[in-house]
């Protein structure tokens, strides 16, 4: 029972830390994040500004061989071991780095090309997915599908070489900045669900496609409407066979639930600073009995989720391959943000209601937490996912399986 | 890195699991809940014969040497025999005491006889109905004698002699050894929420005490701390076999025509057990691993083991009565077994609202809590 690296893995944690303290700044305090040089108060140039320092970010580490490190060299990667990315990781967060914008590519399309691409396609899209060069989003929710996502109806239709799409995605994070996308449509109307769909990538700069904001409850508008009116995708940009789609889809949200981490806002750290210097009835808030209690409850949780990532980790250091288990992270992770940020402007009284320093941060968390609860997959569905594939309860009985897509009932919210 | 239990350590949990699955430990807990017995003497012999009570006393005073790790693992698989055995008192809490103890003679003397299960020792600390801060230790030392009474004793009617928490003449408070059968003590069984369990009242009246040289607060602390590093693996194990049990009862049981394991309520309901037992393991885990390297982060680590292993075994336990229905309700359903022995592991070494103050007040201490 240890923490300790194996020489191979302390010899390579050293080499990372050398690249990395020689060419990024180390934070002072957990706190210490990157922020754009250039902020602004507009969020779209804010974004725009972020965008550009993680785009010279990745591309410094691309060049120096430290961007994906677990592909394959000749797709932009390093060969690297799954523990090695790890060990990046953990190195990298304690720098001042700016991130976001590539983790729909590299962390979901990436995967799905590698396993379904041809060779001359992933030469040419693995290494700038690798660079940050060519961003790329995920097409896959629509109005009438979310959760259950084989219920999509954007229609793909085949004639000669090229298919021809029509119809809607929403909820497309990152489409307004993004160059290419990966979706899943539907191909056969008349088989069953699960068996009409079919996957493609297409260039959201291809005629016909027109990306629309939506404006999130936090304010900013992070995600969109994507409509295609006769887009044209070549056939050879199929990923998987015609009737396939639903298998490749799988591929992607299992990256998917690697690929969301925990959630970022406020964690135990703040609201134990908050308690410790907020009044509470003539004293700190710290010293009153329901308050400390509420405290141990979300350490226990933090601390609960950092050891099981060492677990998950310390697996993958002896060989094994952690599995959906990681589905309690998001679960855990965005419910206890949820309720800190709530119970840290409970703390604040009247304070909370008015927006400054102080209380943004937990405003913004209150705000940011309901979307983390939703993307990726909600609450209901990766408890669902536990039951099912970690403690091998049965599936739900459907009424939509073996049942022709055009004959399944919809309601008015579809 | 491994951050986990060595192949060995894995190897002891698995003989353990092997010997309380063919002896049948819950069922034995129901003999003890339900006849004369204060504890399963035969059951409590075979994990003597196996060496369990030598596990963490060294080779030099008759034991085997090994670590708390081991201890860890073993206190998992008796949580989830819920063994109706004093392993908790005589080993996590006396061995561990006395084996933190300067004084020589005492270990010479009792640590051999506790590694070969001749006698069983406790731990003798509450004097009210709650469990005591330093003010709340009244029993006292003077000139070798202590004098006054502890409350709801586990295994205190079981045990040939107790680690009682006294004050001295100094004020400080320290731990005595007593041996139980000396005169003045007085010593009453009680009726107890969880009967495969012993406990007792005792009352000291100017009996003969031996100091064990522990004689700081902070003494008592460590010791509470490193028991409940042991207290939670064994939450733990009690936790996930309760778990099992609703999942497995849930796939055999149909209702409106399907496994009642197919609706999402019964679903969630087990998730939600799964994921409390995630959090407490992981927590476990570092308790174990402060434990064996005595590191200062020990009482941070135990504390949150302890909690959220407690909130673990509440919730597998009472959420198994509800998946089992009509059944769970019953006696001859073991459900409410777990569902006590969860309860009853809540109290000893203090409740979850004393732990959850322990964790605050030792995260205000160090300075980065996270
Ligand atoms: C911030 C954000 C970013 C996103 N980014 C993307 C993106 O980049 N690309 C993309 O394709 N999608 C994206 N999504 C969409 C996301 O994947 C879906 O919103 C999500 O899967 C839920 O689908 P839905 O919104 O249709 O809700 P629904 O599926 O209609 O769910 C509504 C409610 O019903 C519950 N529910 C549904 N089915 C079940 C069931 N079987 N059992 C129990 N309860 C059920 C849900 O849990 C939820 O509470 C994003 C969403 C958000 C909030
Ligand atoms: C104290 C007591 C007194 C009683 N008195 C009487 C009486 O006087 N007369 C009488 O006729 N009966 C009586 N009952 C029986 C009682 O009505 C049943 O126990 C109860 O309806 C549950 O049925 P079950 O025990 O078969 O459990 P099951 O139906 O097998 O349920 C097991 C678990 O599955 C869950 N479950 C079952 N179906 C679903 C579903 N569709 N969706 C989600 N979850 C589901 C249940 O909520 C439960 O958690 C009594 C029971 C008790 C405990």
């Amino acid at each position: 029972m240890d923490f300790n690296d194996t020489k191979e893995e302390a010899k390579f944690r050293n080499e990372v830390n050398a690249w990395l303290s020689a060419n990024a700044e180390k934070k002072e305090h957990a706190k210490d994040i990157y922020r754009p040089a250039e902020m602004s108060e507009d969020s779209e140039s804010g974004e725009s500004s972020a965008l550009k320092d993680a785009k010279a970010w990745q591309a410094k580490k691309y060049d120096s061989g430290w961007a994906c490190l677990h592909w394959p060299k000749d797709y932009g990667g390093r060969d690297a071991a799954p523990m090695e990315r790890v060990i990046w990781g953990q190195e990298e967060s304690k720098f001042k780095v700016p991130g976001g914008f590539f983790e729909i590519g590299q962390g979901m399309a990436g995967p799905v090309l590698m396993l379904y691409a041809s060779e001359e396609q992933k030469k040419r899209y693995l290494p700038p997915m690798a660079k940050g060069e060519e961003i790329w989003c995920q097409l896959f929710s629509e109005p009438g599908a979310g959760s259950d996502l084989a219920g999509i109806k954007t229609k793909a239709e085949l004639d000669g070489d090229t298919w021809t799409i029509n119809g809607q995605k929403v909820w497309t994070s990152g489409a307004h900045y993004s160059d290419y996308g990966i979706i899943v449509t539907r191909s056969d109307f008349s088989a069953p669900k699960h068996k009409g769909l079919t996957y493609f990538f297409l260039d959201m700069k291809s005629p016909g496609v027109e990306v629309r904001p939506i404006k999130q409850i936090t304010g900013g508008a992070n995600f969109n409407e994507v409509y295609f009116t006769d887009v044209k995708i070549p056939d050879s940009q199929r990923l998987g066979e015609v009737g396939d789609g639903w298998k490749v889809s799988l591929t992607t949200l299992m990256n998917e639930r690697l690929a969301v981490g925990d959630a970022s806002g406020v964690d135990f750290q703040e609201i134990f600073e908050l308690a410790k210097d907020q009044d509470f009835n003539g004293d700190t808030a710290i010293s009153n009995g329901a308050v400390r209690e509420k405290l141990a409850d979300w350490y226990c949780e933090q601390s609960g989720l950092k050891y099981t990532k060492m677990r998950n980790i310390s697996a993958l250091s002896q060989g094994s391959t952690p599995g959906p288990e990681a589905s309690i992270t998001k679960i855990v992770s965005a419910n206890k943000l949820q309720d800190i940020a709530n119970y840290g402007m409970d703390l604040m009284d009247n304070a909370s209601i008015a927006r400054d320093e102080e209380t943004a941060i937990f405003q913004g968390s209150l705000l940011g937490a309901p979307l983390i609860r939703i993307a990726g997959g909600t609450d209901e569905v990766l408890k669902n996912i536990i039951a099912e594939q970690v403690l091998g309860m049965p599936q739900d009985v459907r009424v939509d399986k073996n049942v022709p897509f055009n004959e399944i009932p919809t309601g008015s919210k579809n | 890195m491994n951050f986990n239990f060595s192949e060995d350590q894995l190897l002891m949990k698995e003989e353990v699991k092997k010997l309380l699955d063919k002896e049948n430990s819950v069922k034995r807990n129901r003999n003890v809940l339900e006849g004369e017995d204060k504890f399963d003497k035969e059951l409590w012999n075979q994990l003597v014969q196996m060496g369990l009570t030598a596990t963490t006393i060294p080779e030099e005073y008759g034991g085997i040497g090994m670590g708390f790790l081991e201890l860890c693992v073993i206190a998992e698989e008796l949580g989830r025999g819920i063994a109706p055995v004093p392993f908790s008192s005589s080993v996590y809490l006396a061995t561990t005491a006395i084996l933190n103890s300067s004084n020589e003679e005492i270990k010479k003397e009792f640590l051999p006889k506790l590694a070969a299960g001749e006698i069983i020792g406790t731990f003798a600390h509450s004097e009210k109905t709650t469990f005591p801060n330093e003010s709340g230790i009244n029993v006292n030392f003077k000139s070798g004698k202590i004098s006054g009474k502890k409350v709801a004793v586990p295994d205190g009617d079981i045990a040939n002699f107790a680690l009682v928490t006294a004050k001295s003449d100094k004020n400080q408070i320290g731990l005595y050894l007593v041996d139980l059968s000396s005169n003045g003590v007085e010593i009453n069984s009680l009726d107890t929420f969880d009967p495969s369990r012993s406990h007792a009242d005792i009352v000291f009246e100017n009996v003969e005490a031996r100091a064990l040289n522990n004689d700081a607060w902070s003494d008592i602390e460590k010791l509470l701390d490193q028991s409940a590093v042991l207290f939670a693996f064994e939450q733990v194990g009690g936790a996930e076999a309760a778990m099992n049990q609703a999942k497995d009862y849930a796939m055999g049981r149909y209702a409106f025509g399907r496994a009642i394991a197919s609706f999402q309520a019964i679903k969630h309901k087990v998730a939600d057990m799964y994921i409390s037992l995630q959090l407490a393991r992981s927590n476990c885990y570092y308790g174990a691993w402060a434990l064996s390297n005595d590191a200062p982060e020990l009482p941070t680590a135990a504390a949150t083991a302890r909690v959220s292993a407690t909130k673990a075994f509440y919730e597998c336990s009472k959420e198994n009565i509800q998946t089992h229905g009509g059944m769970g309700a019953t006696w001859e359903f073991d459900c409410h077994l777990f569902y006590r022995r969860a309860r009853l592991l809540s109290s000893n070494i203090g409740s979850q609202g004393i732990w959850k103050d322990k964790l605050i007040t030792s995260l205000e201490k160090s300075n980065s809590p996270t």
